[in-house]
């Protein structure tokens, strides 16, 4: 009889004890708030995301629309006597609105860097986990397709077969999509390689469970958050690509406010109209650094003991 | 040793064997390359013409055994645009673009392995925090729009440089760092990494107990660990930043490989375009080869493995 009015003690005492720990999930969203990489990365991406998304409802005008007696109109914060509050950031060499042309830009940026991105992590995920649950053979074959992937030059190639194809928005994120696959490779490799030696999948594989159902089910969930890390490494690199092959003029091709193409337009007017180039590349550094930040506030978050 | 460096060789082998391939069958993207060749104005004739002279009336894979016959030779086509030899104009352009490169290398090493060594030496403190800052930042700035800003304050508004050309070291300079200032986050944070993690192994605090100054247990016992990864990872984006130098000689005319490739990607000069990826790649495999075996020199744990 004691024995019993003893356990029933003691199990709210225990009780309390689990209550006052926070869950993994709640100390993760603590260090989540916390963060400050992460919390300007994410709050600056929405904000554009927002911007891209309501495009047609907030810029003040129509983006392709040349007026060419309102060209080379400068920014309000210039001392200048044509700068107007009509245009906020002026207008570029063909008299159009520059803020509207950098609104819809974002579009442009945001689209090849998300799709290039899919493309680029699907091809690599499904090349690395397979190398690095399977190992042997199939890790030696994918091995030495990421080998000959990063010795081709991918500005060079990227360049030479955009010219050569042609050059729309999709023939361009297809392109970058089937050359940036490299890093998704290389990590989810090494990840898989981690993750398939441990019990669970050892147990799994006991109990019969297919080979789909083990990737899927064991690994994947497992790999996930170092694919996020990358995805995010790879969209930057995808967008600041995408720019350099329209700064170049085989990207995206005019009149499409492409960051990179605004800034190769502004270049010729840059000793006298500095701000055409200064105002898409800071869009674009804002937008990368953004990225950047979300991305290491995430791999921080949830593997604080990699940080270093 | 002897059989990493057969193995590493051979895979290396295979590898440009394979980019060989890729690098011939780009011209096809485009679907006839004669038509491609020949240009927008050209009748019937004229692209029956250059397919016979340039041999695309044949077989593919005859087109691509004497391709790759005359490569390995040392004969790497001719160009109808420049009427010249291919690999001649290559060659006489690629010490620019090598010379580009060793400086932005230079550069970056300079300046990310000092970063490196300083966090490491005083993680989670205010030079971390700078070294930090400064890679998040540089990993950020699209090399182009950077180029562009030093042109419009060095050379526009302060004269101290000259914009373009590659006449003087000083014409090098800013292309340097418009360069190489992109792989110094990578550098950094590999240099911070490697030399944490060999602060706090036991060879070093016994090198301290031995009461060996801090500066020598610093630089030869523990730097020069650290700094094994560091070259390979060096290696690897000499290469990368020769195939990145396209962006950077175009903005600064410089009279490189890179300028050269976008020249003949701007005239469809299809037999230069191959043969300027074709070289990058092999300069590429080449580095990563030699850094491999450097590797394994310097640290005999990745021979047995």
């Amino acid at each position: 009889m004691g024995d019993t009015v003893q356990k029933i003690d003691s199990v709210p005492v225990i009780a309390d004890r689990t209550v006052d720990e926070p869950s993994p999930a709640e100390r993760a969203r603590k260090r989540m708030f916390s963060h400050f990489g992460f919390m300007f990365g994410a709050i600056v991406l929405l904000t554009i995301f927002a911007i891209a998304f309501l495009a047609p409802l907030i810029s003040p005008h129509d983006p392709l629309d040349q007026q060419l007696a309102r060209k080379l109109i400068p920014p309000v914060w210039h001392e200048h006597a044509k700068a107007t509050w009509v245009h906020p950031l002026g207008t570029d060499q063909f008299g159009r609105d520059y803020l509207s042309r950098l609104i819809y830009g974002s579009q442009i940026s945001l689209l090849i860097g998300f799709a290039a991105m899919l493309i680029s992590g699907v091809i690599g995920t499904a090349l690395g986990v397979a190398a690095g649950y399977f190992g042997g053979r199939v890790d030696m074959v994918v091995n030495f397709i990421i080998t000959t992937r990063l010795s081709l030059p991918v500005v060079l190639v990227a360049l030479a077969v955009v010219s050569l194809v042609g050059n729309s928005l999709w023939i361009v994120i297809w392109v970058l999509g089937l050359l940036i696959w490299d890093r998704f490779a290389v990590v989810m490799r090494s990840t898989t390689q981690q993750v398939r030696n441990l019990d669970y999948v050892a147990a799994a594989q006991a109990i019969g469970c297919s080979t789909p159902r083990i990737i899927f089910a064991e690994i994947m969930p497992n790999i996930v958050n170092n694919l996020i890390v990358v995805a995010t490494i790879e969209m930057a690199h995808a967008i600041i690509l995408e720019a350099a092959l329209s700064f170049l003029g085989l990207g995206v091709q005019p009149p499409a406010p492409s960051w990179g193409l605004m800034i190769a337009e502004g270049k010729n007017h840059m000793l006298f109209d500095p701000w055409l180039v200064g105002i898409p590349g800071t869009a674009l550094f804002i937008l990368i650094l953004s990225i950047n930040l979300l991305g290491d506030g995430i791999r921080d978050v949830t593997a604080p003991e990699n940080r270093n | 040793m002897l059989i990493y460096a057969l193995k590493r060789l051979s895979v290396a082998l295979l590898v440009a064997i394979t980019v060989s391939l890729l690098t011939f069958s780009m011209i096809y993207l485009s679907g006839d390359p004669a038509m491609a060749l020949a240009g927008e104005s050209a009748t019937q004739m004229d692209i029956e013409n250059i397919r016979r002279v340039y041999g695309y009336d044949q077989p593919i894979i005859v087109q691509y055994f004497s391709w790759l016959g005359h490569a390995l030779t040392g004969n790497l086509g001719h160009s109808h645009y420049l009427k010249s030899e291919v690999a001649d104009v290559i060659f006489q352009r690629l010490p620019v673009t090598m010379t580009l490169g060793a400086c932005a290398l230079g550069f970056a090493l300079t300046l990310s392995i000092p970063l490196g060594v300083l966090a490491a030496m005083r993680p989670n403190t205010l030079i971390d925090r700078f070294a930090l800052t400064v890679a998040v930042i540089g990993q950020a700035l699209p090399s182009f729009w950077f180029a562009l800003i030093m042109i419009f304050f060095f050379g526009v508004a302060l004269r101290w440089l000259p914009i373009t050309g590659s006449s003087s070291w000083m014409n090098f300079i800013m292309p340097s760092v418009a360069l190489g200032y992109y792989i110094t986050p990578a550098v950094m944070r590999l240099t911070r990494a490697g030399m944490i993690e060999v602060l706090s192994s036991d060879y070093i605090r016994t090198a301290r107990a031995k009461g060996l100054r801090p500066i020598v247990v610093l630089f030869k016992h523990a730097l020069r660990n650290a700094i094994i990864p560091v070259v390979s990872l060096a290696a690897v984006q000499f290469g990368f930043m020769l195939g990145g130098s396209i962006v950077i000689e175009t903005i600064f005319a410089i009279n490189g490989l890179g300028q050269l490739a976008w020249e003949s990607i701007l005239r469809a000069d299809l037999p230069m375009m191959q043969a300027i990826v074709l070289v990058l790649s092999c300069f590429y495999i080449v580095l990563t080869f030699l850094a491999d075996l450097l590797n394994a020199f310097l640290d005999p744990r990745i021979r047995v493995s």
